[in-house]
């Protein structure tokens, strides 16, 4: 589980001059599901592509299996990909695309015809083999992506938001359906999301990228329980992040108040950030919070309702299962397990605060605000109809 | 003004055809006169076919535009690949020298041709540098543009993943092209070899700055008859000729319509089935 | 990606020799002297004498391109408006259809309409009254630009104009405009990218014709093209005729740089 496969070394990337990796410095493990999760633009899509040998970086090295494989072009490595849209070959129906990668390497035609079955077998799409690609739902083009991929036995898969097409419900399916295959192959998978729950659902390690830096690497439940700055913590899930000092280990101030948590190791009274999500905030009565505040805004989300409450200004969200009228005072409390206090970086100041509620709130939990590379492309098919 | 423009647009298609109907009707008349109508005959068919000048001229013709077009469209593809892959900034430095031929006047093109030709000539000491290579060369060049702008947009419209996407699974670059890309594009590159072969075919203006009296196509020829009369049988090979394009572009537009239907049954499919999925 | 790239060597060297060079080797000559060789300006200044003849073969490209962008403009709006797509692919191939013959000889079949002892003049000698002067003067070389022209017109407007999304139209509609107000308020605006691509591909032609003023015109309708042409083929001084392409090549470069910078300002407006 844990050898090392591919390894990234001071890997910088630049186009015309613009930095999109900057010293990029990053191991995969063997037989792992991993993600590279962030915004559009963090460079991860660049990063993929450059372990898939479509880009050669513009200095850093590449390795695999303790080889230097900077020069070595994509049809020479043991690695395969899904990629974005699928691209697969429209002259092609469903059974010559998966037989592609065969094709090419000469695999003997009853081999061939084994394993394009056996593969069709495990992505449910049996019975497709003449279908032409372009009478295929999103879901089943996918699939047949994945076999495309998949039937040559690559030592690693790469997926760039594969899943980016679908619609919501078929996303789920597809999600546990790529963890079942990726344990029933046994190779690595890395994967590229901008859709942190997706990313939290799926893997054995996530990656977090921001402007071109790794700014987190670890577990899901480390990425969401201890985020190293202040823009992790508002990528993944929901954060309230207020400035805070650090009095003494375990004591952390924030709206000058003194509070029980559980980190240490800091200087003494230096200036930190201070998480604190959500779902970590009781709603006590007025008079026992250790903090009171007015409530502005109430959403109600099925299991839980979304209330903004406003502390002296600054307006924090905090999810509850108990109705609260806007306009009512409540206090809160917060156990010392719900504080997670982090150093100051470049990102402080920038995330956490929801004051602009409405429109901050609905992007961020919006899965499809990165959707815009599939719209384009329904643009296209719209014009190619009209000139027809 | 829904009438109005239906009027127009009919008298438009008469005024077109109004000289192709003198002509065809020239080509079945007894008398040599275009304007004075003698009689049917078919004579002027069988004079086409016995007059062995005419059919090489014909010939000539067809030569130049076949291996005229054939290059321009092996070249200009190539060509657009390359072109492809440039960065913005040299791309558009070569499709603004793309553009020179499609803009200039041709008689500027054919001008600057015949004035290289006899540069060349005096260099090379070659008398009459004039002939076929020279009218091969002016064909290729004006050709070139076009089979380049109807191959680029099919790139352009393509999945740029496909390459990738071919590499990825095992191909060398060239495999990739011919096994993926070429189907793709194929499209663009026939539209493009089509349309140089009908410039070529029908170009006058450059062919009669670069040709020689050793090797002239059909419309040189009908050139240097402006000053002695024109003789019938043209009229019937032309007639022909309109008969031939016309089969060819229906048959054509039968096989687009038959396409399109196919892409119609085809997206009905995938909509049935989404629908379902949705539900 | 470096071999890709290389994949349009051949072609840029092509370019360079059969396009590039010899649009140099026309500036070599327009700027020395015939017989010596030496720099000189007098073949531009000798142009000076043509003036006349410029402006003539500028004037008459200007009638015939908005002639056509007149009789143009409705043909394409009436086929770009058909309902079936059939029906509009047939016009369209009827209106390209001439194009596939050989210019000169419908240029030819106009003569023989028009001529003094031609069709309609036959025709109308029949019907006992006196026949009209309709060739050689500068109403027909007009009518024998605008007759092979005019395709070149009305593609470029149809698929401009195919392209409307009709809902504008209604959207025109709902908002009050009668059918005048939706042509010049919606049709028109959106069409322009057409009727400069369209008056560009009328205008280059037309202007430097050759034949169209030989056979429909007089020696009083000479063009720039017919002066270049014997400059090459009859008089014999290429250095002339390069001063004057190189002129004329100027000319129709700057007309369709400002042609096009008109189309790029139109463009944003739109957006």
């Amino acid at each position: 589980m844990s050898k090392e496969l591919i390894r990234l070394s001071n890997v910088t990337m630049a186009f015309d001059g613009d930095v999109v990796l900057d010293d990029l410095n990053l191991y995969f493990n063997d037989k792992e599901f991993l993600t590279l999760l962030g915004p559009s633009g963090c460079g991860k899509t660049t990063t993929l592509r450059i372990v898939g040998g479509f880009l050669v970086p513009t200095s850093g090295d590449v390795y695999f299996d303790g080889v230097r494989i900077n020069d070595v072009p994509p049809h020479k490595r043991k690695i395969n990909t899904v990629f974005q849209k699928y691209a697969l070959f429209p002259h092609l129906d469903v059974y010559e695309n998966v037989a592609f990668g065969l094709r090419i390497a000469k695999v003997p035609e009853d081999e061939i015809d084994e394993r394009v079955t056996e593969m069709l077998e495990i992505v449910s799409l049996r019975g497709f083999e003449n279908r032409k690609i372009t009478t295929l739902s999103g879901g089943q083009q996918q699939r047949v992506a994945i076999a495309r991929a998949l039937v040559n036995r690559p030592r690693v898969l790469l997926l760039d938001e594969p899943l980016g097409a679908l619609d919501m419900r078929l996303r789920k399916d597809m999600q546990s359906e790529l963890k079942r295959i990726q344990q029933a192959m046994g190779i690595t998978f890395i994967y590229v999301t901008h859709d942190q729950e997706e990313a939290l659902a799926m893997s054995d390690t996530v990656v977090v990228m921001n402007e071109g830096v790794i700014q987190q690497i670890g577990t899901p439940e480390d990425i969401y329980n201890e985020p190293k700055n202040a823009f992790v913590a508002d990528f993944i899930g929901e954060s309230n992040i207020v400035d805070g000092i650090m009095r003494s280990d375990k004591v952390v101030e924030i709206f000058g108040r003194k509070f029980d948590c559980l980190d240490a190791g800091f200087a003494p009274d230096e200036d930190v950030d201070v998480v604190i999500r959500p779902e970590d905030v009781d709603i006590v009565p007025f008079r026992e919070g250790q903090l009171t505040g007015i409530v502005t805004d109430v959403t109600f989300k099925g299991m839980q309702y979304d209330i903004i409450v406003d502390f002296k200004g600054f307006k924090w969200l905090i999810q509850t299962t108990d109705y609260c009228a806007v306009g009512s005072k409540i206090g809160i409390k917060i156990d010392p397990d719900g504080f997670h206090v982090m150093k100051k970086s470049k990102y402080s100041g920038l995330y956490g605060d929801y004051s602009s509620y409405s429109e901050e709130y609905e992007e961020l939990s919006d899965p499809d605000a990165d959707v815009g590379g599939e719209e384009s492309s329904d643009d296209k098919e719209v014009a190619e109809d009209e000139n027809a | 003004m829904k009438r109005l423009n239906r009027f127009i647009t009919i008298i438009v298609l008469i005024f077109l055809y109004v000289p192709m109907i003198v002509l065809a009707v020239a080509s079945f008349n007894t008398g040599s006169d275009i304007a004075i109508w003698e009689g049917f005959t078919l004579h002027q068919y069988a004079e086409l076919f016995r007059d062995a000048n005419l059919l090489r001229l014909l010939l000539n013709s067809l030569i130049i535009s076949v291996l005229a077009s054939l290059i321009a469209t092996m070249l200009g593809t190539m060509a657009s690949l390359g072109i492809f892959s440039m960065r913005s900034r040299m791309r558009r430095l070569v499709m603004t020298v793309t553009d020179i031929p499609m803009t200039n006047p041709e008689i500027v093109t054919g001008v600057s041709l015949a004035l290289l030709f006899a540069f060349a000539g005096t260099f090379l000491k070659i008398k009459s540098i004039l002939g076929f290579f020279t009218l091969l060369i002016a064909h290729v060049t004006f050709n070139l543009p076009y089979v380049i702008l109807s191959v680029m947009p099919k790139l352009a419209q393509m999945d740029g993943d496909l390459r990738d996407a071919a590499m990825d699974l095992g191909c060398t670059p060239r495999q990739a092209f011919f096994k993926v890309l070429i189907h793709e594009i194929m499209p663009g590159i026939i539209s493009g070899a089509l349309m140089s072969f009908t410039m070529s075919l029908d170009d006058f203006v450059i062919s009669y700055f670069v040709s020689g009296s050793g090797f002239i196509t059909l419309p040189v020829e009908i050139y240097s008859y402006t000053k002695k009369p024109l003789q019938p049988k043209i009229y019937a090979l032309f007639t022909l000729l309109f008969i031939v394009i016309l089969l060819v572009m229906v048959a054509m537009n039968l096989l687009q319509m038959k396409d399109a239907k196919k892409r119609v049954q085809a997206r009905r499919a995938f909509r049935g089935r989404t629908g379902r999925a949705g539900v | 990606m470096k071999t890709r790239k290389l994949l349009a060597a051949p072609y840029i060297v092509w370019m360079c020799i059969f396009t590039v060079i010899p649009l140099g080797i026309v500036v070599y000559y327009a700027f020395t002297d015939s017989i010596t060789g030496a720099l000189t300006l007098s073949n531009i200044t000798g142009i000076a004498s043509y003036t006349g003849i410029f402006l003539k073969s500028i004037w008459l490209a200007l009638i015939s391109c908005a002639i056509c962008l007149i009789i143009g403009f409705p043909t394409a709006h009436f086929i770009a408006t058909r309902p079936k797509e059939s029906t509009q692919k047939l016009l369209y191939m009827l209106i390209m259809l001439p194009m596939c013959i050989s210019f000169l000889l419908r240029t030819l079949a106009w003569v023989a309409l028009l001529d003094d002892t031609g069709i309609i003049n036959n025709a109308i000698r029949l019907l006992g009254m006196k026949p009209l002067p309709l060739v050689r003067n500068n109403g027909a070389v007009v009518l024998g630009m605008v007759y092979n022209y005019l395709p070149y017109m009305i593609l470029p407007l149809y698929s401009v104009i195919v392209k409307i999304d009709h809902r504008l139209v209604e959207a025109a509609e709902d908002l009050g405009a009668n059918h005048g107000q939706v042509f010049r308020h919606v049709i028109l605006p959106l069409s322009v990218p057409g009727i400069i691509s369209g008056f560009t591909m009328v205008f280059v032609p037309a202007v430097s014709t050759f034949y169209i003023s030989q056979k429909l015109g007089s020696s009083g309708t000479t063009l720039i093209g017919d002066v270049i042409e014997s400059q090459f083929k009859t008089a014999y001084n290429p250095n002339l005729g390069a001063a004057m392409s190189l002129v004329l090549m100027i000319m129709v470069f700057a007309c369709v740089a400002i042609m096009n910078r008109f189309s790029d300002g139109e463009a944003e407006v739109i957006m």
